[in-house]
């Protein structure tokens, strides 16, 4: 026990209070707690950007329909709402449940168990980012979606195309209020089609709220990169693993339990970012 | 840990299917509810949002207390965690309705936009009592 290579634990001599130091009250080591504190402040700067997603979705008469924005698939598929994203969440799933393996194959010192499950981990963070990169280059490139403007509209009042995109909308298409459409772009500029609305008013479709590009991006790509710089960090930690370092410390691999705990909670704000931007 | 590594190992397997079923069955929700599952059913949001928000909710719980390892901890640890976080119910609640004002308010706030700022004149009645009944719309 009383060896120079045993960093982690601490010999811990009851002198009576707590308050003249020398014990853990929390039965944590300070790196572990202080990891705790900062994804305490973490959720707290999600639920910041959260909260201001749901005001000002909350102050427009319209906001932009997920199972429509979001119905794309790889390979050319649309109108498959949601399937997509619900992928995403899978896979970051199946990369917490790796990195929980790998933090009880550390438990019990079993140096190969934890390389090959944080090596899953990883590449479950690389595939979830992927699959992040595909669905912003369609937003972007395919859809026209940047943090200005937002193509995905929806109508206010009942009526009749007057003019069809060459898309979904055909002339003569009619339509209910809150049902949404997208606006196409021809040429390089975007085409708002005429309709005409039951009291027979000729109007064009409306750009959707503008707020919508900028939460969607920011806050998607914000979480995208904790995923990101997580993948860094397991990365790193792996290697440290692999080399040896961990044995050495004799704490049962502390260090991949506060990477897991990262980890964990970078899935855990994706439960909240699925269930605001995709579900509601 | 209180668990044995095999004990452990099946409670990973169970997380995951259950994280798993529980993320299917909003998705479902979400689906169903907005009639792209059964031709001509639909769900109203009153019942669709808190079941949503319920199960993300079970989600979040499942992820702290079981792959976070917050249910092995020092209770005192847990509560210096969990308490600040309900701080934000109070934004939620706060935000929540200053943003459905500005909706509620939005006619007024264009109607007072398309004018120069010389002419605007807020009305004596306008400032306090119709306020409230404006944000219970």
């Amino acid at each position: 026990m009383a060896t120079d290579t045993h960093i982690a634990e601490h010999e811990v001599q009851d002198t009576g209070s707590a308050w003249s130091g020398g014990q853990e009250p929390f039965k944590a080591s300070y790196g572990k707690l202080m990891m705790w504190y900062f994804l305490v402040s973490d959720a707290f700067t999600f639920a910041g950007f959260l909260i201001a997603y749901g005001s000002l979705r909350f102050s427009m008469p319209t906001w932009p329909v997920p199972d429509f924005v979001f119905s794309t698939f790889p390979g050319g598929f649309h109108h498959m709402p949601l399937i997509f994203v619900t992928v995403m969440t899978f896979i970051l799933i199946l990369s917490s449940v790796t990195m929980v393996r790998a933090v009880q194959e550390g438990h019990r010192e079993n140096k190969r168990g934890v390389v090959k499950w944080m090596a899953l981990t990883i590449v479950g963070g690389l595939m979830f980012l992927g699959c992040q990169a595909w669905e912003w280059t369609t937003l972007i490139a395919g859809e026209h979606t940047t943090i200005l403007t937002n193509p995905f509209g929806t109508h206010i009042e009942a009526g009749t195309y007057m003019e069809g995109d060459g898309h979904d909308i055909k002339e003569g298409d009619t339509f209910d209020a809150g049902a949404p459409y997208l606006i196409h772009q021809v040429d390089g500029e975007f085409k708002q089609l005429q309709y005409k609305t039951e009291a027979g008013e000729v109007k064009q479709q409306a750009f959707g709220p503008k707020a919508f590009g900028a939460l969607f991006f920011f806050i998607t790509g914000f979480h995208g990169f904790h995923v990101f710089s997580g993948v860094l960090f397991l990365l790193i930690i792996m290697i440290n693993v692999a080399s040896g370092l961990y044995v050495k410390r004799k704490n049962g691999y502390e260090m991949v339990e506060k990477i897991g705990l990262y980890w964990h909670f970078v899935d855990l704000v994706w439960v909240f970012v699925f269930l605001v931007f995709y579900l509601l | 840990m209180g668990l044995s590594y095999e004990e452990s190992k099946k409670l990973v397997f169970k997380g995951m299917i259950l994280l798993g079923v529980v993320t299917i069955v909003e998705v479902l929700i979400a689906l169903m509810g907005n009639g792209h599952l059964i031709d001509g059913f639909t769900m109203p949001k009153w019942l669709m949002y808190p079941m949503m928000i319920g199960l993300s909710l079970y989600k979040a719980y499942f992820i702290v207390y079981e792959f976070m390892h917050m249910k092995y901890e020092v209770r005192a640890l847990a509560l210096s965690v969990l308490m600040p976080t309900l701080l934000l119910v109070w934004g939620v609640i706060a935000f929540f309705q200053e943003g459905s004002s500005w909706g509620a308010r939005r006619a007024q706030i264009l109607e007072k936009d398309a004018k120069p700022a010389s002419e605007i004149s807020i009305p004596a009645e306008n400032t306090n009592e119709t306020k409230d009944t404006l944000i219970i719309e």
